[in-house]
């Protein structure tokens, strides 16, 4: 049996993909360094990694719908709408202690993940259909608990600045959440019976029945988790950057979808893991930052997105095409004897 | 003997379409009993049923004396049936110890945690008790298929069941591995288990069943205990009408070879195939599943490149790098998932069959529907497709007309060389024959056709020549005189010293 050289030649090749990621961050880094010197200060540093938790754990919860096969659009508007209501609240009722917020706001992102996997469970409605309507519908929603006032500046109260700025163990609140998070959702996936079978939910779905999951249970669990994580995202979202407004976040689902891929996920369904997820957040966060430091306009920071998600569509598919074409050629087809 | 499960009247509707009806059906502790029936008939059906996948529309089932109901596979496998099915139906990026326990993991009791060490060690040593190699760590998209169906065997034996389901589980297994399998299922039939068979090969059926249920159009034909059972007469009941009208071959003048390969090679697909394909000539082509012979196919349509060896066509060389090119050499390819990639079902009947020809109605981009129509219109007829009109959706015909549509697209793109791949897979019996009617008309009209097929009977029938494949070579040669049922299987089967 070949199946230990199998083994070896797959970890060499998942370990080139994450020394891959790494060493386009440093480069990333180099040039970019070269050019505004900004980039290596630790204040910067810590901007980029307060932004970068908050797309790590969202990009998490994004991550456990591509894994089943499906995928989430709306994640961006789900922060919207978690910041927008919890910072109209916390106008209206200044006196409310921050956690009880943090609480509303997920559990607003938990309602609009419940709503699109009770569609894509219960419906059957195509995943990409369902969180597209529901993007443009919560996106709507912004506006309308709004009441077209954003919240601004002077809305914020001092304890809930905090939420972002303060620290836990030494570390910042965004970074220690998305800490815990990663591990929790890493315990989840890998180590529970229902995390397996996400997995093998998205791996073949038909097989996946004949050993009994529950596929709208899979469903409604992965968008509801999704949600739950934007809506969280939502609230340190607009404590970290002090407003929120009617398109606060837009155009997230398409960094959360880039730092997936980057991170390995396969668009198919059925693989994906935390770390990776972790390193494309970092990648992506990097690049998004550099972008900045060099002073992209706005519009080119779109296409570069887009190009980064191409680049990566393109190498998993040369991946595993090639992956694909070593397993054939080792196969025991031909037997000797 | 104790019946240890009976189901009474089992119907089952597919959006109007009466899979079951009425079907009774028992199964003793300790027996092997077979289910036997045409593609189609509704085996696989009924098995979904027993291991709650699909529910009745009607009728009960009742398991050692007490009626049950099952919502899904889990509550099956909770009362003591495990099943190995016919498909593919094991999880490609997961190992081979998740692939055996997924549902079933065992647990810590608090913190819930999958104990990965036991489950890795109790795969391991269940996959060593039956004299198994594989790494219980090695991902199943890196085993061959033989060795998947081998895990598909191990997965269901491990559930230890009081009832083991085998859905044509030998379907891609070595000879040596079909011995192995039949000594588990006898051992187990003597513990107590019972048993239910599927298979298409009548003489397995014969060397293992204890009693015989055949299933045709949906209804039950009758249940024979084996001793009391002869092939011709188990053949009748399922076909329902005499052989000989199913494959209606005629003799045919037999031409020029149109298409030689030689020593054709893929890498871990096959291995020096050669063989010539003449005009007017049906060659068939028997294996295995997964003997290479899709593969081959595949490769002389440009879908894979070879790594090794030639193609001739008329005597010429040609290196054919994609379909299109195969195509313009007058080449078709009729895959054997027609909706995959065969037809386009949203499209109707006349698209359909345009689609590879369209350039010749179409002027400065304008395609001209009066002569398209008229084009499909008289393939339409020539091959007697049965549907409402040349704008029916192919999506909305039967199997069988579907596969007249993706021959007609062909026969309209003048192919002279017709692949086809398991070309009456899943359809009707009375279809069935007017394809194998069809393909015998086209030979005589000239065309060379290379039929893949995984029935032997239809081999036997339909072809001219027979080629067969084995775990990627080409082990044998047949020719129509000659050609019964036990050689092709024989060497299909890849016996040892043949």
């Amino acid at each position: 049996m070949n199946s230990r050289s199998y083994k070896s030649r797959l970890r060499e090749l998942v370990r080139r993909r994450e020394f891959g990621i790494f060493i386009i961050i440093v480069i990333v880094m180099v040039l970019v360094g070269l050019r505004n010197p900004i980039f290596f200060t630790g204040d910067n540093w810590k901007d980029m990694l307060m932004y970068a938790s908050i797309l790590a754990f969202i990009s998490i919860g994004q991550m456990m719908t591509i894994v089943t096969g499906g995928i989430d659009l709306s994640v961006g508007s789900v922060v919207a709408l978690s910041g927008m209501s919890v910072g109209i609240i916390m106008r209206d009722n200044p006196a409310l202690p921050p956690v009880v917020l943090i609480l509303l706001g997920t559990v607003f992102g938990l309602g609009c993940g419940i709503i699109n996997g009770l569609l894509i469970g219960k419906g059957k409605v195509h995943p990409l259909i369902t969180t597209l309507a529901t993007m443009s519908i919560y996106r709507g929603l912004v506006v309308v608990v709004s009441r077209s006032r954003w919240v601004v500046y002077g809305d914020i109260t001092k304890g809930f600045k905090l939420i972002a700025r303060g620290n836990i163990l030494g570390i910042n609140n965004l970074m220690f959440a998305a800490l815990i998070i990663a591990v929790v959702s890493y315990y989840f996936l890998n180590h529970t019976r229902k995390g397996r079978e996400i997995y093998a939910y998205g791996d073949h779905q038909e097989a996946a029945k004949f050993v009994g999951i529950n596929s709208t249970r899979i469903n409604i669990l992965v968008y509801a988790l999704s949600g739950m994580l934007a809506g969280f995202g939502g609230v340190l979202w607009v404590s970290r950057v002090h407003t929120a407004q009617a398109n606060t976040a837009l155009g997230y689902e398409m960094q959360t979808i880039a730092s997936c891929v980057i991170g390995g996920v396969s668009i198919f369904g059925g693989v994906g893991s935390v770390f990776g997820v972790l390193l494309g957040t970092l990648l992506f966060g990097i690049i998004l930052n550099s972008l900045e430091l060099i002073g992209i306009v706005d519009f080119w920071k779109l296409s570069v997105q887009g190009f980064i998600i191409l680049v990566a569509v393109i190498f998993d598919a040369v991946l595993s095409h090639r992956v694909a074409e070593q397993m054939r050629k080792q196969r025991r087809v031909f037997d000797a004897e | 003997m104790e019946h240890l499960l009976t189901l009474e009247r089992i119907t089952k509707i597919f959006t109007g379409t009466l899979a079951l009806s009425d079907v009774d059906f028992d199964l003793r502790q300790g027996e092997i009993h077979a289910l036997v029936g045409e593609n189609g008939a509704g085996k696989s059906t009924l098995i979904k049923i027993i291991t709650g996948i699909y529910q009745p529309d009607g009728g009960q089932m009742t398991l050692e004396g007490r009626r049950v109901v099952f919502p899904d596979a889990r509550a099956s496998y909770d009362h003591g049936i495990a099943a190995i099915y016919q498909e593919a139906s094991l999880f490609e990026d997961l190992s081979i110890a998740e692939n055996i326990y997924m549902g079933h993991q065992e647990i810590r009791p608090v913190t819930r945690n999958i104990r990965w060490g036991a489950l890795y060690r109790k795969a391991g040593e269940f996959i060593k008790s039956l004299e198994v190699n594989l790494n219980p760590r090695a991902l199943v998209k890196s085993l061959s298929i033989a060795e998947k169906q081998l895990v598909e065997i191990i997965k269901a034996l491990s559930a230890d069941a009081k009832i083991l389901i085998m859905d044509e589980p030998t379907a891609s297994l070595t000879k040596e591995e079909i011995d192995y399998l039949f000594r588990i299922a006898r051992k187990l039939r003597e513990e107590g288990t019972g048993i239910i068979f599927i298979s298409h090969r009548l003489e397995e059926v014969f060397d293992i069943a204890d009693r015989v249920t055949v299933i045709r159009d949906g209804k039950k034909v009758g249940t024979v205990p084996k001793d009391k059972l002869k092939v011709e007469e188990l053949v009748r009941m399922m076909v329902g009408k005499d052989l000989k009208t199913l494959y209606p071959k005629e003799e045919v003048e037999i031409g020029e070879p149109v298409l030689r390969i030689e020593n054709l090679s893929r890498h871990g697909e096959f291995d020096k195939v050669s063989f010539e394909l003449k005009k007017g000539e049906i060659l068939g082509m028997a294996g295995l599943v997964g003997a290479g012979r899709t593969e081959v196919a595949r490769t002389i349509f440009g879908v894979e490149n070879p790594e090794g060896g030639r193609i001739f066509l008329e005597g010429k060389q040609v290196r054919i790098e994609n379909p299109r090119q195969a195509m313009e050499l007058g080449i078709a390819y009729l895959s054997e998932s027609r909706g995959e990639y065969g037809l386009v079902l949203q499209l109707d009947i006349t698209q359909n069959i345009t689609i590879p020809i369209l350039k010749r109605f179409s002027r400065f981009g304008w395609i001209n529907r009066t002569d398209e129509r008229d084009t499909a219109k008289r393939f339409y007829d020539l091959l007697d497709i049965r549907a409402t009109g040349i704008q029916q959706k192919v999506g909305s015909l039967s199997g069988g007309n579907q596969q007249k549509v993706s021959l007609a697209k062909w026969l309209a793109a003048n192919a002279k060389i017709l692949i086809l791949d398991e070309p009456t897979k899943g359809i009707d019996i009375a279809t069935k024959a007017a394809v194998h009617k069809l393909m015998s008309d086209l030979a005589g009209e000239g065309k060379a056709i290379l039929m893949i097929s995984s029935e032997i009977p239809e081999i036997i029938g339909m072809s001219d020549r027979i080629i067969v494949m084995n775990e990627g070579r080409l082990v044998s040669e047949i020719t129509r005189r000659e050609a019964t049922q036990e050689i092709v299987l024989t060497a299909a089967l890849g016996e040892k010293g043949k």
